[in-house]
């Protein structure tokens, strides 16, 4: 199979294409630029920390992700749905996963171009001070992760409604509890009555508890299993949804 | 190219096309057509291996829609119903974007586009996007798409719906064209466009075929196919009616006014009866204004054995009988 042809990227290219072609990508990129400058710099106390890492900034991804990654993923099918091009896109000859698959990876490379476009703050750091950059490279990957797991909660979502909205609240409440799960107030509660290992138990479901890791500089399997399995798992059943729809 | 049989797809307790069966070969142009909900665009998209039948096959050329999907997929062009597009794109990137899932690239790709475009005519919108474009234009575009690999089978649901009576013309004229080698099967439910396009009509009603056959056969079936109306003057009328019933193989006569039909008791002897009717007419003097031999309209066809209880066709006692 070559790259450039299969059906997966052919795909892949149309949805990029159409990120771009509309003038919502680029107002997309530029708050998630001025946010992720606002929490790092005003909120997340990054001069006040004096130190040279980019924690300030990488610490509020979990929570800047939350809205903008369902805003950017809740069309990918739930309008495909709406225009009726879902019927002209799978009687094509392509696989359902080539569909899915080449849906996840426009968004997500699209995620990470505006990832990418964070670098001023990495230069920043580099010229205030001399940070690890191991760190800041594991930070990037964990949070390019992180939205690769969003983003295939938000295509499962959008899978199943043909209302861009309705698959927008719907990925934010599932990820809200993806992200809460492990959150410190949210795990102190759930100590006050179950024991550690129920405590363990509902953390390890979290992205909160295996997002700290990289942040941390380690690039732990656990973590990487984890979101790779939450990205594989979302997209499969974005896959059985896609099979009901069609089977009515 | 096309067989399909005992094809059944249920959805819930709902049997919305009940095991149907025929074939559609090259260079045939079969027009499907029924009731709204009759089960058409059902089919059309377990033909087009949208939607998987509950049972029953479809094969497309040598391939099994559902076993071999994508083998099946290449073979076919499709235009959905309500000829669904990315509005968000220009004719021309959607064009290429179809082209090259269709597995065309470079020259060959170019070439495919161009002649698709030509085709449907599209050559002075190709750089618009598509929202922009008229419904017509959005509508040949997605024809386009469907043409684009030059495919052997063809299936459109409802190819002329919403575009007006030119650009139908177009279509049906395109189709025509196209049918010469190729399957096509299209749905529709006007029925003049079974005689404008079709070489065959198949008419399904709730999920079953209830015809099969050319325009010639299908009118054939109409209530009046083969009966005889002359019109005479107003005196000869009364004494006519009752002459013309002593026809050896009329079945009835029916009279209003002036006008009086005859109906044959075999449909096949209508050539004789029109001759009968003249030589009476001649014999006895009466002044004749016109006389012709009816050959059935398709929508007293369409109507008698779409509806229940005016047909023998129909089997089901649902409770639809209104």
């Amino acid at each position: 199979m070559s790259a450039g042809n299969s059906p997966t990227w052919i795909i892949a290219r149309r949805e990029l294409g159409s990120y771009f072609s509309s003038p919502v990508a680029y107002v997309f990129l530029v708050i998630f630029l001025l946010l992720t400058g606002f929490f790092s710099f005003a909120q997340g106390g990054f001069f006040d920390r004096g130190e040279a890492s980019l924690v300030a900034f990488f610490a509020w991804h979990p929570w800047l992700f939350l809205l903008l990654v369902p805003a950017i993923g809740m069309r990918l099918w739930a309008e495909e749905r709406r225009a009726g091009t879902l019927e002209l896109l799978l009687t094509m000859p392509v696989t359902t996963w080539q569909a899915i698959i080449g849906k996840f990876l426009a968004s997500w490379i699209f995620l990470a171009v505006a990832l990418l476009l964070t670098f001023p703050a990495v230069i920043t750091v580099n010229l205030l001070g001399s940070p690890d950059n191991g760190v800041i490279a594991t930070g990037y990957l964990g949070s390019l992760l992180l939205a690769g797991a969003y983003l295939a909660v938000t295509c499962l979502t959008s899978a199943m409604t043909r209302n861009q909205v309705v698959s927008f609240i719907l990925a934010i409440v599932i990820l809200m509890f993806l992200i809460l799960a492990g959150f410190g107030p949210v795990t102190e509660l759930v100590s006050r009555w179950a024991g550690p290992t129920v405590v363990n138990a509902v953390a390890a479901f979290s992205v909160m508890t295996h997002f700290d890791g990289f942040q941390r500089g380690v690039i732990d399997l656990r973590d990487l299993l984890y979101f790779l399995s939450v990205i594989g798992f979302a997209l499969f059943a974005n896959g059985l949804v896609i099979r009901n729809l069609r089977a009515g | 190219m096309i067989r399909i049989e005992n094809l059944t797809k249920e959805f819930g307790a709902k049997r919305a096309v009940d095991s149907l069966s025929f074939t559609v070969e090259r260079g045939e142009v079969v027009g499907f057509l029924g009731p709204n909900g009759a089960g058409k665009s059902t089919t059309m998209r377990m033909i087009t291996g949208f939607i998987p039948p509950t049972s029953g096959r479809v094969l497309v050329g040598d391939h099994d829609v559902v076993q071999d999907p994508i083998a099946a997929k290449r073979l076919i062009g499709y235009l959905p119903e309500n000829a669904a597009s990315y509005p968000d794109m220009t004719v021309l990137g959607f064009l290429n974007f179809a082209a090259a899932l269709r597995g065309l690239t470079g020259d060959a790709k170019k070439k495919a586009v161009h002649r698709a475009v030509e085709m449907c005519s599209l050559d002075r919108v190709l750089y618009q996007s598509i929202d922009t474009l008229s419904k017509g234009y959005r509508h040949r575009t997605c024809l386009a798409q469907s043409l684009v690999h030059d495919p052997a089978v063809l299936v459109l649901d409802e190819p002329t719906d919403g575009l007006d009576p030119n650009q139908k013309h177009e279509v049906r004229k395109l189709i025509r064209e196209l049918g010469r080698t190729k399957a096509v099967v299209f749905s529709t439910h006007i029925l003049e466009e079974v005689d404008a396009a079709c070489s065959r009509a198949i008419i399904i009603d709730r999920g079953r075929i209830v015809a099969n056959g050319n325009p010639e056969e299908l009118r054939a079936l109409a209530p009046n196919a083969g009966a005889v109306t002359l019109q005479l003057g107003a005196a000869d009328a009364e004494q006519a009616e009752q002459r013309l019933a002593g026809i050896p193989g009329v079945a009835r006569v029916e009279r209003s006014g002036e006008r009086i039909t005859v109906y044959p008791s075999e449909k096949r002897a209508s050539g004789e009866l029109a001759r009968a009717v003249a030589e009476l007419a001649g014999r006895e003097g009466w002044a004749l204004a016109a006389l012709r031999t009816e050959e059935g309209h398709l929508d007293e066809v369409f109507r008698s054995i779409t509806l229940p209880d005016t047909h023998g066709s129909q089997a089901k006692p649902s409770g639809g009988a209104a």
